[in-house]
């Protein structure tokens, strides 16, 4: 009796819990390489360009083949670097980008973690990315990775700010740091509608905060060769790109959560409520995915001071503004939430 | 101060200016401008499969050319030898057994090559031609080393594509 007391108290719980995490990396795994190809397509499509097409049919094995020439090249460790932070970089900053999704609902209470504080979780989660860049650059022992490291935490610290007010915005019109409640107060109207501004205030900072054209100045390979992945190659620099666009897919589930209306479909009317919660935000999340991109193959890059500029002259204060019009409508025209 | 007449380009006025960079129509304009391009025709050649034109005139692989009988062109007059500007090309020759005179080397090194055109320009039989051939990279240095017997088999090779080249280009000649 006591062995099945264990079995049913602790290992069952623990084997049901791997298996829901398997279930949601496996295939953000898949997602993520083959994002990169969705990625050059567009660009290529762009471009008035082709794209890959030549591994596979339409080129659809190229991520494939991509991470295989990664994983057989040589790990290169500089003969100055600090060895065991050099190999912990990458590692945090990819699993920073996984752990995210342990609170992003996919479907109506298909949910990993269905916390109170999803919302601050994720916040959180967010804010530490910057510990990975920071080690990376300064463990690689070389001035371009210090540099490129600075200047992406500085960069993702600055950004963290206004995207930290328009979650402010959000959780007023919410009471609640749910991400399941979020998405239920949008059932009669998205909130990318009466929130437009803060809308585009967190595309571009989330724009800032991955790193992304026109804010990839770590990448600045004028300056700065690659920024804080200069020493990095084969399956450390594979890590790193992981996290990257984790990062990225994590920040558009993280817009279609607080302003598409996550898993509701567009209008509640019968063909479009029957297919199934997942399906609509995956969609949507596409969708911002290809937004990022879409930025990326139209914008040169912004200069830094342009940047930090941006970052503390206009959004800070316009999120900062955004917050308080919010909250003062909420509370004239009583529409607080109960 | 512009000068009269020329000042057309007034400066936008402050508030259109705010205006129009807060409701970011320029952004929009530009991801409009890029997003068309997804539609149009694209511009790229799947190269091994597809290849692009290439002109009549266009100066790529040597080769020796024969006459229909099968005699070879060249005379061994080292016209070519003595114009080519990068003296790649040498040539040792002997009267053959007919008394006719003929070359029994004729070597080009296509590293040393510039392929400027001047040996099929100073030809006066039309033996050495630059081919429409591009397409002949070499792993080793040796292989671009080119004797008479791989001018000849070029020639062989190509002789459907040169001869239709110098008709199209003989009334320019």
């Amino acid at each position: 009796m006591a062995e099945a007391g264990v079995w049913s108290t602790y290992f069952y719980p623990l084997f049901l819990t791997v298996g829901y995490i398997l279930a949601i990396v496996v295939p953000l795994m898949l997602v993520l390489a083959f994002i990169t190809y969705f990625e050059r397509k567009v660009w290529a499509a762009i471009q008035l360009r082709k794209g890959p097409n030549v591994v596979g049919p339409f080129g659809l094995l190229q991520p494939v083949a991509d991470g295989i020439k990664c994983l057989f090249k040589e790990t290169i460790v500089p003969a100055g670097a600090n060895r065991a932070l050099f190999v912990m970089a990458p590692m945090v900053t990819f699993s920073l980008g996984l752990i995210g999704w342990a609170v992003i609902p996919f479907d109506e209470h298909l949910v990993l973690a269905d916390l109170n504080v999803g919302l601050l979780y994720l916040f959180a989660v967010s804010s530490l990315g910057v510990y990975g860049i920071i080690i990376a650059g300064w463990a690689s022992n070389s001035k371009y990775a210090f540099l490129g490291a600075l200047r992406s935490a500085a960069q993702m610290v600055s950004y963290e700010v206004s995207i930290g007010f328009v979650l402010v915005t959000v959780l007023l019109c919410v009471g609640s740091l749910n991400l399941n409640d979020i998405v239920e107060a949008q059932r009669g109207l998205w909130f990318f509608i009466p929130l437009f501004p803060m809308f585009v205030i967190y595309i571009v900072s989330a724009l800032a905060e991955t790193n992304r054209t026109p804010f990839d100045l770590p990448e600045a390979e004028g300056e700065l060769v690659a920024g804080y992945q200069v020493e990095y190659s084969s399956m450390t620099w594979l890590l790193f790109m992981m996290g990257e666009y984790a990062n990225i897919v994590l920040l558009s589930g993280l817009s279609v959560i607080l302003f598409l209306g996550g898993w509701l479909p567009p209008f509640h009317v019968e063909p479009l409520t029957s297919v199934p919660g997942v399906v609509w935000f995956l969609l949507k999340t596409a969708v911002v995915v290809f937004i990022f991109t879409w930025t990326r193959a139209t914008l040169p890059r912004y200069r830094y001071d342009q940047l930090m500029r941006l970052g503390w002259k206009v959004f800070l204060p316009a999120s900062l503004a955004m917050v308080v019009i919010v909250a003062g409508a909420l509370h004239a025209f009583d529409w607080l939430p109960r | 101060m512009a000068a009269p007449g020329v000042e057309r380009e007034v400066a936008m006025p402050a508030i259109e200016q705010t205006v129009r960079s807060l409701l970011l129509t320029e952004l929009a304009v530009g991801l409009g401008v890029t997003f068309k391009q997804i539609f149009k025709r694209k511009a790229t050649l799947n190269y091994p499969y597809e290849k692009g034109m290439l002109s009549p005139r266009f100066r790529g692989e040597h080769a020796l050319r024969r006459y229909p009988n099968g005699e070879e062109r060249c005379i061994a007059c080292k016209l070519c030898e003595a114009i080519c500007p990068a003296q790649a090309i040498t040539i040792e020759a002997e009267p053959r057994e007919d008394g006719s005179r003929r070359t029994t080397r004729y070597d080009i090194d296509m590293v040393k090559c510039i392929y400027c055109g001047f040996c099929q320009e100073a030809c006066p039989v039309d033996a050495i031609v630059e081919g429409p051939n591009f397409e002949f990279a070499a792993e080793t240095r040796e292989e671009l080393l080119y004797n008479k017997e791989k001018l000849l088999d070029n020639g062989d090779r190509w002789e459907r594509e040169i001869a239709a080249n110098l008709s199209a280009e003989a009334p320019y000649r």
